[in-house]
């Protein structure tokens, strides 16, 4: 004779059954890759032949908050939003924006010159400027037909 | 085909602009209303504030020239920003003012004296 464990058996907690559902629910916001509480502002990357231009949306901020910082091909932006100390006083009704640290890495798209990287910050956008390496600008290469 | 379209009041694809809904703070103290509204990529020529009815309408344009080569990878919207409040009627809207500042737009929406707290002597 054997034993069988049925899911509706006093042995099982109610909430192990629930646990597909939350499962799923989980998966549904799992697109957004990141924790709760993490915050990524979006960041986007481009390229010409002269240059590769890191850009991420980030309003109101000052030049001083941001940290910027390149080891091979991979760029870090971080920084830090901090919330102004003349709102604290009275009642918040709406809270929508995030503070605190931030941090995004990006792998490049082409080899950079590290000593020719320059960045702006204007309209709350921030722009990495990164010249690329004379290594991996396009050339044009002749072939001779005989 | 356009008379259905009409008829039935939905506009075609082609004309309906779609905006990004900024995020928001909304404080609250004696004197009025603090909003700040999130704009990257928006200059101060690119803001419309404007009140109409008891709604206040932030509508921001972004500078076009903000696309520096060919995009490789993309996470943000380069959508115009725009998004409508129902305001309280103890705002005093002659006296609202708006400023931005590295793409964060804040409106100050100052009470009406008649509306702001007052304390009442007791004879």
């Amino acid at each position: 004779m054997s034993i069988i464990r049925t899911p509706l058996a006093g042995t099982w907690s109610p909430f192990d059954r629930l646990a597909p559902w939350r499962d799923l629910l989980e998966s549904a916001f799992a697109f957004t890759g990141s924790v709760p509480g993490v915050w990524t502002p979006p960041l986007d990357v481009y390229e010409d032949d002269e240059k590769v231009t890191v850009t991420v949306e980030l309003a109101g901020l000052t030049k001083e908050d941001f940290d910027i910082s390149l080891d091979g091909d991979a760029l870090t932006i971080s920084g830090q939003r901090k919330a102004a100390t003349g709102e604290k006083r009275g009642e918040s009704f709406r809270s929508e924006r995030f503070f605190g640290s931030f941090s995004r890495t990006v792998t490049l798209p082409a080899a950079v010159k590290a000593d020719g990287v320059t960045a702006s910050y204007q309209n709350g956008l921030l722009a990495v400027s990164l010249p690329k390496a004379e290594e991996a600008k396009p050339r044009k290469i002749e072939v001779k037909l005989n | 085909m356009s008379q259905i379209i009409e008829r039935t009041g939905c506009q075609p694809a082609a004309s309906r602009v779609e905006y990004v809904v900024p995020a928001v703070n909304l404080h609250h103290d004696a004197e009025g209303f603090t909003l700040e509204a999130e704009m990257p990529g928006v200059a101060k020529d690119g803001v419309e504030v404007t009140f109409e009815d008891g709604r206040l309408t932030l509508v921001g344009r972004r500078a076009s020239a903000d696309r520096p080569g060919r995009p490789v990878y993309a996470e943000s919207v380069r959508r115009d920003y725009r998004r409508v409040f129902d305001l309280d009627p103890s705002v005093d809207a002659s006296a609202i003012t708006a400023s931005v500042e590295q793409g964060l737009l804040t409106v100050r929406l100052p009470k009406a004296e008649a509306a702001k707290p007052r304390r009442i002597a007791v004879a």
